[in-house]
């Protein structure tokens, strides 16, 4: 019971985006994900790779409000990291070397399908990012992203006044609609 | 109402910044006009849209720097692997490749070197410069009073406090055991050799110099030194690629100097195959900083400008750091040197690279 509670105790940590307790999950966790990728034709690069993702995935569950695990951490991460892995072993027509025991692990298919949907509208966000340019680029991810207030903004980038700065964002903001808007579209009527 | 102003009021109605009875006014336009509820739906998506792919940007690259920290420290298995594991992963992977590509490789470089050493020609470098410093015109009163010194200090191990160093120029860790690379002119003819940054001050001597490459290798001898655990940069042996965005870290004053620009050209001086020519802010003392590229790997050791011109330098390839080393295995007795081929600074932003990477950088100090 008692390490049950102490693991809600750090999903609700991870959730809240605290770096300690994020630190210690990873520290806890890495070694074995990197010994499970590296003795099933990995490298320690694929390892660091796998296991953030993984991470990821923890991550936008928790985010979601979700804390049951139905499992211990170490059992999902595995789960999760080891799901992963035989995907991309399977897209590059490589196999695992040795056979994990199915008892370790827990069904974990269907987060994965959320997590790679999610993953792709992320894609999809940046990729609109990306083509919108700069200043644009800079502007919106001031505001959006890092929650700066339109005076610093207006500051940092050198418009007159604040209103100034708010007009221009909008503009960008219309363009961002648009791009991202048009691929999601596409994206889910072919999907 | 213009589009600009309708979503500034769809986004302070979604933010819930709106007066009460602005916010009335705003539902019911709502209510008679599906074009807004439309927007207002759509909007709040978008918005929910963005937040989540900052916090999944913002965590992501939290995720990397975490890793990069406890990688330093030692808290998780070094990212590197090791020994014996290396080698059978290494040959389970490659097996089927290797014995072809060794051949291929060994019959394309005896045809190329040879094809280098004839057709190469010898450039004039009398309009090169080695950024090397001077701290003084004193360089040979200097050095004969360091002779003097070094005579009545000759079991001293830690560095004398009354050595003037008079030629400078930057040098960075390429082992963790406390090897270093530096420009072979910088430690030229060098008495006394001392590096130093905020880590401290150490002595260290030469344990190779190739005048032809450009490169020296430095070993700090120091009981004060601690190895570190590992390093964060990893050293490339590709060829950069034009327009390659890089940065470097050197002392051309006391005090680290941070610089960026691009590769501009894939040969250095005068075609010359050994180097490659970078924009890039260098000054006296920056010979031999690292160049790195964007993901944190080292592409070159920075070893001179041309004299006639300003905003450009040179840069030693980093692919001629691992001849050196061959070379050097080549000898008795060298010592083994381990080289990071992989970068864990990849995907951290410039600030977080520089702050990394700083403590591995120093200043070199010759007499």
């Amino acid at each position: 019971m008692d390490s049950e509670l102490q693991e809600v105790g750090l999903l609700k940590g991870l959730a809240a985006g605290d770096r300690k307790v994020i630190e210690g999950i990873y520290k806890d966790h890495f070694n074995m994900i990197q010994s499970l990728i590296v003795n099933n034709n990995g490298s320690s690069e694929d390892a660091q790779d796998i296991f953030q993702e993984a991470m990821v995935v923890l991550y936008e569950k928790v985010r979601m409000g979700s804390f049951e695990l139905n499992c211990q951490l170490k059992t999902y991460l595995y789960s999760v990291s080891k799901r992963l892995w035989l995907k991309r072993l399977q897209q590059n027509n490589r196999l695992l070397s040795q056979e994990i025991d199915p008892n370790t692990t827990i069904p974990v298919e269907e987060e994965i399908a959320t997590h790679e949907k999610r993953d792709a509208e992320f894609e999809l966000m940046s990729q609109a990012i990306q083509r919108l340019g700069e200043p644009c680029k800079s502007l919106l991810e001031a505001y959006y992203l890092r929650k700066m207030n339109m005076q610093d903004i207006a500051l940092q980038f050198g418009y007159t006044n604040a209103d100034n700065a708010k007009n221009q964002k909008y503009k960008c903001l219309i363009r961002l609609k648009k791009l991202f808007f048009s691929e999601y579209k596409n994206g889910t009527s072919h999907g | 109402m213009d589009d600009l102003r309708l979503l500034d009021a769809v986004e302070r109605y979604i933010k819930g910044e709106m007066h009460p009875d602005e916010r009335m006014h705003f539902e019911q336009l709502r209510k008679s006009n599906t074009e807004v509820d439309q927007l207002v739906v759509e909007h709040t998506f978008f918005l929910q849209q963005m937040n989540r792919f900052g916090e999944w940007k913002c965590f992501k690259s939290a995720l990397k720097e975490i890793h990069v920290d406890l990688a330093e420290k030692g808290q998780i298995n070094s990212a590197r692997l090791q020994g014996k594991a290396k080698v059978i992963y290494l040959w389970n992977r490659y097996k089927r490749v290797s014995a072809i590509a060794a051949s291929i490789a060994v019959v394309t470089t005896l045809v190329i070197s040879s094809l280098v050493w004839i057709i190469a020609p010898a450039s004039p470098r009398s309009q090169f410069e080695e950024l090397n410093k001077k701290f003084s015109q004193l360089e040979d009163k200097t050095r004969k009073q360091a002779k003097e010194i070094d005579r009545i200090k000759n079991k001293a191990t830690a560095v004398p406090q009354d050595i003037p160093f008079t030629t400078g120029g930057t040098g960075f860790i390429i082992d963790a055991k406390g090897y270093l690379i530096t420009n072979a002119h910088v430690v030229e003819d060098a008495q006394q050799i001392a590096i130093q940054n905020n880590r401290g001050e150490y002595l260290v001597k030469v344990v190779f110099q190739d005048r032809e490459r450009d490169i020296a290798i430095l070993k700090i001898d120091d009981p004060n030194f601690k190895p570190y655990i590992s390093l964060p940069y990893g050293l490339s042996k590709q060829t950069a690629k034009l327009a390659e965005p890089i940065f470097t870290l050197g002392y051309p004053r006391n005090e680290v100097v941070y610089s960026q620009g691009y590769l501009s050209a894939k040969t250095g001086f005068n075609g010359d195959t050994l180097s490659c020519q970078i924009e890039i802010n260098a000054n006296r003392g920056n010979s031999g900083s690292p160049i790195l590229n964007r993901k944190g790997e080292v592409i070159g050791i920075l070893n001179g400008r041309q004299t006639n011109t300003q905003g450009f330098a040179f840069a030693v390839q980093s692919k001629y750091i691992f001849d050196v080393i061959e070379t050097l295995k080549k000898q008795d007795n060298s010592p083994s040197i381990r080289i990071p081929s992989r970068s864990l600074l990849n995907g951290l932003d410039r600030t977080e690279q520089v702050r990394k990477v700083q403590d591995f950088v120093y200043m070199v100090k010759v007499n």
